[in-house]
C-alpha cells in the first residue's frame, strides 16, 4: 500500500513518470463465465512485465482489454494517463464512447499476436508500411526506410519482398515484431508470441524480444517462456482464475514463490 | 459436311455477338451494383436489412430466371401504374432493358451470397491486427478486409459470370435477336438444327473460354501469396543472425 502511495506521489511530482499503462479493477465475462475478476496492473516506462498463468487464467483477455480488442465489462484502462472513455450501450453493456480515441490509443500500443496475423496479401515490407502510412499519416518514403532498417534489425531484410505464407513461423513473428516497432509504439503488447512456434524457432523470436527489453522499451508480455520471465522481465505477474495471484520482481518470485498456486505453476514447468 | 453453310451460319451468329455482349455486360454491371448494396445491407447488422436480403435471395435464387424474365416483360406491363409511369414504362416496354433488369436482379442474389461468404472467410486475426494498429473501420475494410475478400470471391464470381453469359440466351424468348435468337431464326428458316446450334454452341464455348482465362489471369495476378514461394534460384542469401 505504501508503495502505491509513493508511486502516486511520484506520478504527481513528475508528470512524465506517470504510468504508461494503468489498469484498475478490470472485469470481463464471456456469457456466464467470469474471465477477469477485477484485475489491476500498472506499467511504468521501461517496465517489462511478464504475465504468467495457466490457460484460462485470463491473461490474454486482460491484454486484449488494454487495447480494446475485448471490451471490459467494468474497470478502467489508462494509457499514458489518458483514460479510455466508456459508455453504456442500450443493452447495458459497456462500450467505447469515442472510437477515434480508441484508434488513437491503439496506434500507440502495438500488438504482437500468437498467430502473427500478418496481412497475407501484402509483402513483408508492405506489412510494415501499411499502418504507419495510413494511420500515422507519415510519408511513405520515410516509412519504407524505417521498415528496411527494422527488418535488418530483426534479421529478415532478405525476406522483405516475401509474402507471409512463404516464411517460417519464426520469420513471420519477427516480421510481426518489426511491424509493431514501425509504429514507434509507447508500449508493446505481446500475446503469447512464441506459443505457435516450433521449439527450434522460439529462440530467434526471444532474442529479438530480449534486445527490445534491453533498449528500455515498455512491454507487456503474456508468455509461457519461464526463462524470458525470469531473466528479462522487470516484473512478473501471475494470474490465477481471473485474479492477480501474485506480482513481484522475477528473482524474488522464482526464488521464493509467494503463493502455493505460483509454486505449483512453476513446478509444473520444471517437470 | 456443308462447310459453306457452317461458315455462313457462323458469320450470321457472330454478327449478333455484340448484342449478346451488350446484354451480358450491362446485366453483370448492374448486378454487381445491386449485389454490393445487398451485401452491405446484409453486413450492416440491421435486422430489417438482413430480412430484406434473405427474402431477396430466397426469391431470385429460388425461382428460374426465365420465370423472372417473363414476369418482368409480360407481367409488369399488366399494371396500369407501370404503363403510366414516365420512369418505369420506357424501361419495361423494351425487351432489351427487361432482359438486363431480370439478369441484374437474378445475378445480384447469387453474387451477394458469394460476397457474404467471402467476407466471412476473411481471417479474423488479420482484421484484429488491423484494429490493433489503430486503423479506422474504413481503412481496415479498404486495406485488409476488401482485398482479401475479393480474392476469396473471385473463383465463385467467375463461375457466376460464366453462368450469366449462358443466361443471355434467354433474351431470345423476348424477341431479342442476340446469338441464340439469330441461331433459332436460321434454324427455322433452314431446318438444319444440328449445324446451326453447333455453331452457336461453339461460339458460346469460345466466349466462356476467354472469360474463364481472363479470370484465371486476374486471380493469378492477385494471389502471389498463394503460389509456391519464389525459386531458390533467385539467389536468396541465408538469413544472417544480426542480433
Amino acid at each position: 500500500m505504501s508503495a502505491n502511495v509513493a508511486a502516486a506521489a511520484q506520478a504527481a511530482s513528475s508528470p512524465d513518470d506517470k504510468a504508461a499503462i494503468s489498469v484498475k479493477n478490470l472485469r470481463k465475462c464471456f456469457g456466464d463465465h467470469e474471465v477477469l475478476k477485477g484485475i489491476s496492473l500498472e506499467a511504468h516506462k521501461g517496465d517489462v512485465i511478464s504475465i504468467l498463468g495457466s490457460s484460462g487464467s485470463g491473461k490474454s483477455t486482460m491484454l486484449r482489454c488494454i487495447n480494446l480488442l475485448e471490451t471490459p465489462d467494468s474497470g478502467e484502462v489508462r494509457v499514458d494517463g489518458e483514460l479510455i472513455k466508456m459508455k453504456q450501450s442500450r443493452d447495458g453493456r459497456q462500450m467505447p464512447a469515442d472510437i477515434r480515441q480508441v484508434e488513437r490509443i491503439r496506434a500507440n500500443l502495438a500488438m504482437v499476436f500468437q498467430s502473427f496475423n500478418l496481412w497475407s496479401h501484402m509483402t513483408v515490407l508492405e506489412n510494415l508500411v501499411a499502418a504507419p502510412t495510413h494511420v500515422l499519416k507519415r510519408p511513405r518514403a520515410e516509412c519504407l526506410e524505417q521498415a528496411e532498417a527494422l527488418l535488418k534489425r530483426v534479421g529478415i531484410w532478405e525476406r522483405r519482398n516475401y509474402y507471409p505464407p512463404h516464411m517460417s513461423g519464426g520469420q513471420q513473428q519477427r516480421a510481426a515484431i518489426a511491424r509493431a516497432l514501425a509504429m514507434n509504439p509507447k508500449v508493446m503488447l505481446f500475446d503469447e508470441p512464441t506459443s505457435a512456434l516450433d521449439p527450434e524457432l522460439v529462440g530467434e523470436v526471444l532474442r529479438v524480444m530480449r534486445s527490445l527489453a534491453e533498449e528500455g522499451r515498455t512491454m507487456l508480455v503474456v508468455t509461457h517462456e519461464m526463462g524470458f520471465a525470469r531473466d528479462v522481465s522487470s516484473k512478473v505477474m501471475f494470474l490465477h482464475k481471473g485474479e492477480v495471484d501474485s506480482v513481484g520482481e522475477p528473482k524474488d518470485m522464482f526464488a521464493r514463490p509467494p503463493t502455493p498456486q505460483f509454486k505449483q505453476f512453476i513446478a509444473n514447468f520444471n517437470k | 459436311m456443308d462447310l459453306d453453310f457452317y461458315l455462313s451460319t457462323m458469320w450470321s451468329v457472330l454478327k449478333a455477338l455484340p448484342l449478346t455482349l451488350e446484354i451480358w455486360f450491362f446485366g453483370i454491371a448492374f448486378g454487381l451494383i445491386i449485389a454490393t448494396g445487398l451485401t452491405w445491407l446484409r453486413a450492416s447488422g440491421y435486422r430489417l436489412g438482413e430480412y430484406f436480403t434473405r427474402a431477396y435471395v430466397f426469391i431470385f435464387r429460388g425461382s428460374p430466371l426465365l420465370v423472372q424474365l417473363y414476369l418482368i416483360y409480360f407481367g409488369l406491363s399488366q399494371f396500369d401504374f407501370v404503363r403510366h409511369s414516365p420512369i418505369l414504362w420506357p424501361i419495361l416496354r423494351d425487351p432489351m432493358y427487361c432482359t438486363i433488369v431480370a439478369m441484374a436482379l437474378n445475378t445480384a442474389a447469387y453474387e451477394s451470397e458469394i460476397f457474404r461468404g467471402a467476407l466471412r472467410a476473411v481471417p479474423v486475426g488479420q482484421i484484429e491486427a488491423a484494429k490493433a494498429f489503430g486503423m479506422s473501420a474504413f481503412t481496415r475494410f479498404r486495406l485488409v478486409t476488401l482485398p482479401i475478400a475479393l480474392r476469396l470471391a473471385l473463383p465463385a464470381y467467375s463461375t457466376e459470370i460464366i453462368l450469366m453469359t449462358k443466361a443471355t440466351a434467354l433474351a431470345s424468348v423476348v424477341t431479342i435477336m442476340e446469338m441464340m435468337g439469330t441461331a433459332q431464326k436460321i434454324q427455322h428458316d433452314t431446318f438444319r438444327p444440328i449445324e446451326v446450334l453447333t455453331c452457336a454452341g461453339v461460339i458460346y464455348l469460345l466466349l466462356n473460354l476467354s472469360i474463364a482465362r481472363l479470370f484465371a489471369w486476374v486471380e493469378y495476378r492477385l494471389s502471389p501469396h498463394l503460389r509456391p514461394p519464389p525459386e531458390q534460384s533467385q539467389q536468396i542469401k541465408p538469413v544472417p543472425e544480426v542480433l
